[in-house]
């Protein structure tokens, strides 16, 4: 097939899907979006309508208060967008309602994955491969040295610290929606049972999640406790607050953070991280090239993240590329 | 390796001093010999395996990774040895248990710069992605996870519970993995005989002056000069030319190995012979020239005749067996001046004191020192012993004020290590006519510090939103930031196309309200030189 694609085109603020005058995840205020998941760099709020996923609408009404507007499609799905455009949404295993969207015209099948990874996540339903002629993927990790190791063994050096210093707390940096509640979850599935005890900014996303069935055990807020309450215990905040005055109040804390980034040294260096937990929601270089081979598409469009080395591999296997500019995507605290 | 490779992760997370002294020290109770003495020899910089340079990495990566995945992965991680750790590929199946730190150092050893290219990748096959990092590291020297050779050689007085002064004084007489410092210091055997080696001594060293005026009652002041810090050993019939950094470079200072021959500790200014410094006739010449003898392993006779070396001494150590380093300056000073006769005149003079009536008058006299070209002035209390390293109060260093010039920012790299993804290099230019006449920018130097950690993050985002042009790793900058760049000095340099040099240079301000045409132009550094 000749591909032509011209109905969907890259902008830099966010891919327009043309004859349903649509935007993909924009960052500015459009008159249509169609939200893959709601990390801040994808959802805003301001949309004449948002068509999400009920967990994503859900997310962004605790965010932005965007009840008006909202337009549920569930895993699976099909809506029909003005000008002729299907769009369906198809679990990404990213984050709780996160979504990669297939969007049909004239024949035509395009996925724009949104933030994905391949790995089981005890909080949402996992990555499904589908066939499509362009596949526009993250590149968050696309480089060769990002390998997120097991799951488990961080879970493992994460016990370990606490096991270790029964006078000190461990204080984990994570992201308030998604990391923070798949750490939560996985320390769960390693049989650790004590409270758990939580920045005052990570309680209403947990609560959220709780109520769409994510189990994440006895939750408490630092804010209600003493200082001896904390010895021993694992405590859970947005990286901001890591080396903010706020940790203070925190028995000697061992400070973690939960980030594909601290797969390199001196990146966990920088953020005066003593230890680093590589536990990523993004996909690592295996898992993005081992995608598109299994996806196969005719092109592969590479966005937010190191596009050149992604965009090179795909040169190395004779597989059609291009790198899309655009702005405002960035995940530096993954 | 692998408690080897854990401890240096902790070492590089660790922030605290006392948690890395304490790290170390329980790693090197709990690991047997020799494994401690080689993991102690990393640390402290003492190992040096000839058949691994980082270009061998790089080769080795060459065979296995495609070279612009390479490149783009190296840039962000920002050093090699990481970066080669995590994208070695690893072997499925089989590979072997990984190798103890003797085994790895034991096989390093025994490489050739062609059986490495075998070798090596069979040692890093053993291992993890934390084992191969500590590997790499070890096998190309220069561990750097914040520990000093200071701080490792301190850990290891606190493993042992022995004085870290006692420890310095051992540590140079012996070799790598240290057995006999060992059976002293855990075992308690007889400290190790060090009196009829040339042993290094650890210098005593200045802190900067700053804001602190002394009373002249109490100090001495000398010149500081503008050569290489030097220790020079007689003992047991051979003589040792020891720099700064405790390393042996008698190799290039053959004259000053041979001019040596009272058993003796001296310590002084290695400079090269000419009519510069010090005024008279038979002072120094600049820097420069010194430069021209300093990183050569052999030396040809052409060198030592144009170039000749000699030491402008100021402290005597050790004299014929006496240890003199417990007694007050102003002894050891009268000690020296008795010596200076009966040293070669050629090869040695004494560094003069500078005479001053009160605080303010020297002050003055140091205002008036660029001329000489020397670097400032140091302060000595007179009743101070010698003692290690850098002990408030005794010594000050009074550098004359830095040399100024306003450049501009033209091409940015990122840096390595703690800097690593920022573009913290920075090259800059000075204006070769008028730049309203269409003149341009030649450059002049390079920095990559005299700026915080939040200039710094301010630095990067100039940089990347003024690109204007992409080589690689280097960015070309849409040259509109002045920097007032200070420098020690400047000299005619032929492999610059500036045709200068610039000493020391570092970011003293960075001037976000100044436009680029008022830099200074390029005479305005040439009118500095002197050579």
């Amino acid at each position: 097939m000749a591909a032509n694609f011209s109905w969907i085109r890259a902008e830099p603020h966010g891919i327009h899907v043309v004859p349903a005058d649509c935007w993909i995840d924009p960052s500015e205020a459009v008159e249509r979006a169609l939200v893959t998941h709601g990390h801040a760099d994808h959802a805003r709020g301001g949309h004449g309508k948002t068509i999400a996923t009920p967990a994503t609408l859900a997310i962004m009404d605790l965010r932005y208060q965007t009840r008006e507007g909202a337009v549920p499609v569930g895993y699976g799905e099909t809506i029909s967008l003005p000008g002729g455009v299907d769009a369906t949404y198809i679990p990404a295993g990213h984050v709780l309602g996160s979504a990669q969207i297939l969007l049909e015209h004239a024949g035509e099948r395009v996925i724009v994955t949104g933030d994905y990874k391949r790995r089981p996540d005890p909080t949402c339903p996992p990555f499904e491969v589908t066939p499509c002629d362009v596949f526009i993927t993250e590149a968050t990790f696309g480089l060769p040295v990002f390998c997120h190791p097991p799951v488990e063994q961080e879970v493992g050096k994460l016990l370990k610290a606490l096991r270790d210093h029964p006078d000190r707390c461990v204080l984990v940096g994570a992201y308030a929606l998604g990391k923070a509640q798949r750490l939560i979850a996985e320390v769960r599935a390693a049989g650790h049972h004590d409270p758990i005890y939580l920045h005052g900014a990570m309680e209403r996303m947990c609560r959220l999640y709780e109520e769409f069935g994510v189990g994440l055990g006895e939750l408490r807020l630092v804010s209600d406790h003493t200082k001896d309450d904390l010895r021993g215990s694992l405590v859970v905040c947005p990286p901001a607050a890591l080396n903010d005055r706020w940790s203070r109040r925190l028995p000697d804390p061992i400070t973690a953070m939960a980030s594909g980034w601290m797969r390199v040294r001196q990146r966990a260096r920088q953020r005066n991280v003593e230890l680093p937990l590589v536990i990523s929601d993004h996909a690592d270089w295996g898992e993005l090239t081992r995608t598109i081979a299994e996806v196969d598409p005719a092109e592969t469009w590479i966005t937010h993240g190191r596009e050149e080395a992604l965009l090179r591999w795909c040169q190395l296997h004779q597989r059609r590329a291009r790198a899309l500019a655009l702005v405002g995507y960035e995940d530096e605290d993954d | 390796m692998e408690e080897f490779a854990t401890l240096v992760d902790a070492l590089i997370y660790t922030r605290s001093r006392n948690e890395k002294l304490r790290l170390i020290a329980e790693y090197l109770r709990q690991t047997p010999d020799p494994d401690r003495g080689w993991a102690l020899a990393a640390l402290t910089e003492g190992l040096s395996f000839a058949a691994v340079k980082p270009s061998t990495i790089r080769n080795l990566m060459m065979e296995r990774v495609d070279p612009v995945l390479w490149a783009l992965s190296r840039d962000f991680v920002g050093d090699t040895a990481e970066t080669a750790s995590l994208l070695w590929p690893e072997l499925i199946g089989e590979t072997g248990a990984p190798p103890s730190v003797s085994e790895a150092v034991e096989r390093l050893g025994a490489m050739t710069r062609v059986s490495v290219l075998s070798e090596l990748p069979r040692l890093l096959d053993r291992l993890d992605a934390d084992g191969r990092f500590a590997l790499i590291k070890l096998a190309t020297g220069g561990m750097r996870v914040g520990v000093s050779a200071r701080l490792a050689k301190t850990a290891f007085a606190q493993a042992f519970d022995v004085a870290v002064e006692e420890v310095e004084e051992y540590w140079h007489g012996l070799a790598a993995p240290y057995p006999e410092l060992f059976a002293w210091a855990a075992e308690g055997a007889d400290p190790p005989d060090t009196e009829n080696l040339p042993l290094f001594r650890p210098f005593m060293l200045a802190h900067p002056l700053d804001e602190t005026v002394v009373d002249l009652k109490d100090y001495v002041a000398e010149w500081k000069w503008d050569g290489i810090r030097v220790q020079l050993v007689h003992a047991g019939g051979e003589t040792r030319v020891f720099s700064r950094t405790g390393d042996d470079i008698s190799g290039s200072f053959p004259e000053m190995a041979g001019a040596l021959t009272i058993p003796a500790v001296l310590d002084g200014e290695l400079l090269v012979q000419g009519s510069h410094q010090g005024g008279e006739a038979g002072g120094a010449a600049s820097f420069n020239a010194l430069q021209q003898r300093l990183g050569r392993k052999t030396v040809s006779g052409k060198m030592l005749a144009d170039y000749p070396a000699f030491v402008r001494l100021y402290d005597l150590l050790i004299l014929e067996g006496e240890d003199l380093r417990a007694l007050p300056w102003t002894e050891r000073r009268a000690r020296l001046e008795a010596l200076m006769p009966r040293l070669p005149a050629d090869r040695f003079d004494l560094s003069a004191v500078v005479d001053a009536d009160h605080f303010e008058h020297l002050a003055e006299i140091r205002m008036g020192a660029r001329d000489e070209a020397i670097e400032g002035l140091m302060l000595k209390r007179r009743d101070s012993p010698y003692v290690a390293g850098r002990k408030t109060g005794l010594w000050y260093k009074w550098k004359r004020d830095p040399l100024l010039v306003d450049c501009v920012l033209m091409y940015a790299q990122r840096g390595s290590g703690k800097r690593s993804s920022f573009y913290s290099d920075y090259t800059f230019g000075c204006w070769d006519g008028d730049p309203e006449q269409g003149a341009e920018l030649l450059p002049v130097g390079k920095a990559y510090f005299g700026f915080t950690d939040e200039e710094l993050k301010q630095l990067d985002r100039y940089v990347r939103n003024h690109t204007v042009n992409r080589f690689g790793p280097v960015r070309e900058t849409d040259k509109s930031l002045v920097f007032e760049v200070a420098f020690d000095s400047v000299h005619a340099s032929k492999r610059h196309k500036s045709g200068l040099a610039m000493r020391f240079p570092r970011i003293s301000r960075i001037r976000w309200d100044k436009p680029a045409e008022e830099a200074d132009r390029i005479e305005a550094l040439q009118a500095l030189i002197r050579d």
